[in-house]
């Protein structure tokens, strides 16, 4: 295993022709969070796809130890797990089906038992058998969150973690992100909220 | 490979909770097919001319129904973005998804094809020749259009471009496919068509899994 160490070097966006926010430079060491801050539309969203590899960097890049996260993007989609604002979820299979395939499909074989225990701590327990569609907005995010903790995934990017979530999801979720660290995992996220992590979080700020 | 049938589930467990969206096509292959004896008479001569080219144009417009959404609700809601972010390789997932789309809209057609082509008086050997024929287009008209769908994701309007990008990509097959059964029955012999089909069907399965690939990286950039 290469050590996890996640470097961006002079990153930046470009949307029709003008780049989005100043060229960005951090590097992120095992147990370390970063937390990503910028005004609306300051391209936030923009940079954490173009970190995952789902868009292209217009300039500077990224690298995942020593390998390019451009260039062996297949080897670096094990590493990554990304949450955006499209949760990825369908409306008509039941939370427990959602998160079977979700898994599935990021390379994961995961039990039954597991799938069910992981909707249990998310409070989901009463409705994993129910269509998502039935469920609130907070819910659907749980059963998205459900899968950060069966991840197994050493760099988290997650864009705004928080959004619809009740106070009790949001202490779990902070409490999972502050394992997820202190187990030596990388972190990168958005938020408009001031989350209270246990640990040191790095801040960057995005200028226009 | 286990990866390719869990898409294929996954879309078909999908289409089963919204049966609305898959009746759609077939319903419309049954109508279109049951109207034409009805507003041209009742000559068996013409009927049995007409037959092959009027259940082969019918099964293409089915097909052409559903396409525009073939990806679009695994965009919106960002499943796709998972697929691209997932370390199997996209287009084993592709196939997957194109695969669920024959399933649901191209069997259907080959099952109910020679039902219908009794009211176009057809003859045993060409009805069977029908279903060989949409047996072995249906699939085509599935993967290429799986390619219009890729290219035209999250385009506004994009059910009408799908039209005009694919349509002439389907004529080759629609051809080929209602000229087998009219090679059969004038008694020249269907094997040159069914040869052609099957050689128009090789490479699309091969290629349209990519083609599509790249598509919907473009789609989610």
């Amino acid at each position: 295993m290469s050590a996890a160490c996640f470097q961006v070097q002079d990153a930046s966006v470009e949307r029709a022709g003008r780049l989005l926010f100043q060229p960005v430079s951090f590097v992120l060491q095992a147990g370390q969070a970063l937390h990503l801050q910028g005004d609306n539309g300051s391209g936030k969203t923009s940079l954490l796809r173009a970190l995952c590899g789902l868009s292209t960097l217009s300039q500077g890049h990224a690298r995942w130890g020593a390998m390019s996260v451009s260039a062996d993007h297949h080897a670096f989609k094990r590493e990554v797990f990304y949450l955006g604002h499209a949760l990825g979820l369908k409306d008509e299979l039941t939370a427990l089906e959602n998160l079977q395939v979700a898994c599935a499909i990021a390379g994961q074989t995961l039990s039954t038992t597991a799938a069910q225990s992981a909707l249990q701590a998310q409070g989901l327990a009463k409705r994993m058998h129910l269509p998502l569609r039935v469920l609130s907005q907070g819910q659907k995010r749980r059963v998205a969150l459900a899968r950060l903790q069966v991840s197994a995934a050493r760099l988290w990017v997650l864009d705004e973690p928080w959004v619809a979530l009740d106070q009790a999801a949001q202490s779990a979720l902070t409490d999972l992100l502050n394992a997820h660290v202190a187990q030596g995992g990388l972190l990168l996220f958005t938020s408009h909220q001031a989350p209270a992590l246990g640990h040191a979080v790095s801040e960057l700020r995005l200028q226009p | 490979m286990s990866i390719f049938f869990t898409v294929v589930m996954r879309d078909l467990r999908l289409a089963m909770r919204r049966k609305a969206e898959v009746l759609n096509s077939v319903f419309f292959f049954v109508v279109v097919a049951a109207m034409f004896p009805l507003a041209i008479g009742p000559e068996p001569q013409m009927l049995r001319q007409i037959g092959p080219g009027v259940l082969w144009v019918g099964a293409l417009l089915a097909t052409m129904l559903g396409l525009s959404r073939m990806f679009e609700s695994d965009f919106r809601d960002g499943s796709l973005e998972h697929m691209l972010l997932s370390p199997h390789t996209l287009g084993l997932m592709v196939l997957g998804k194109i695969t669920a789309h024959w399933l649901l809209c191209g069997v259907p057609l080959v099952i109910l094809a020679p039902v219908l082509g009794l009211q176009f008086d057809l003859s045993p050997q060409a009805l069977s020749m029908l279903c060989w024929s949409l047996l072995l287009g249906t699939p085509v008209l599935s993967c290429v259009g799986a390619i219009g769908a890729s290219l035209t994701l999250g385009v506004r309007g994009g059910g009408i471009l799908i039209s005009l990008l694919v349509l002439p990509l389907y004529v080759p097959v629609l051809v080929f496919g209602a000229g087998a059964v009219q090679a059969l029955e004038s008694g020249v012999g269907a094997q040159a068509h069914v040869s052609i089909l099957l050689a128009m069907l090789l490479p699309a399965l091969f290629f349209s899994p990519w083609a599509c690939s790249a598509g919907l990286r473009i789609a989610l950039e």
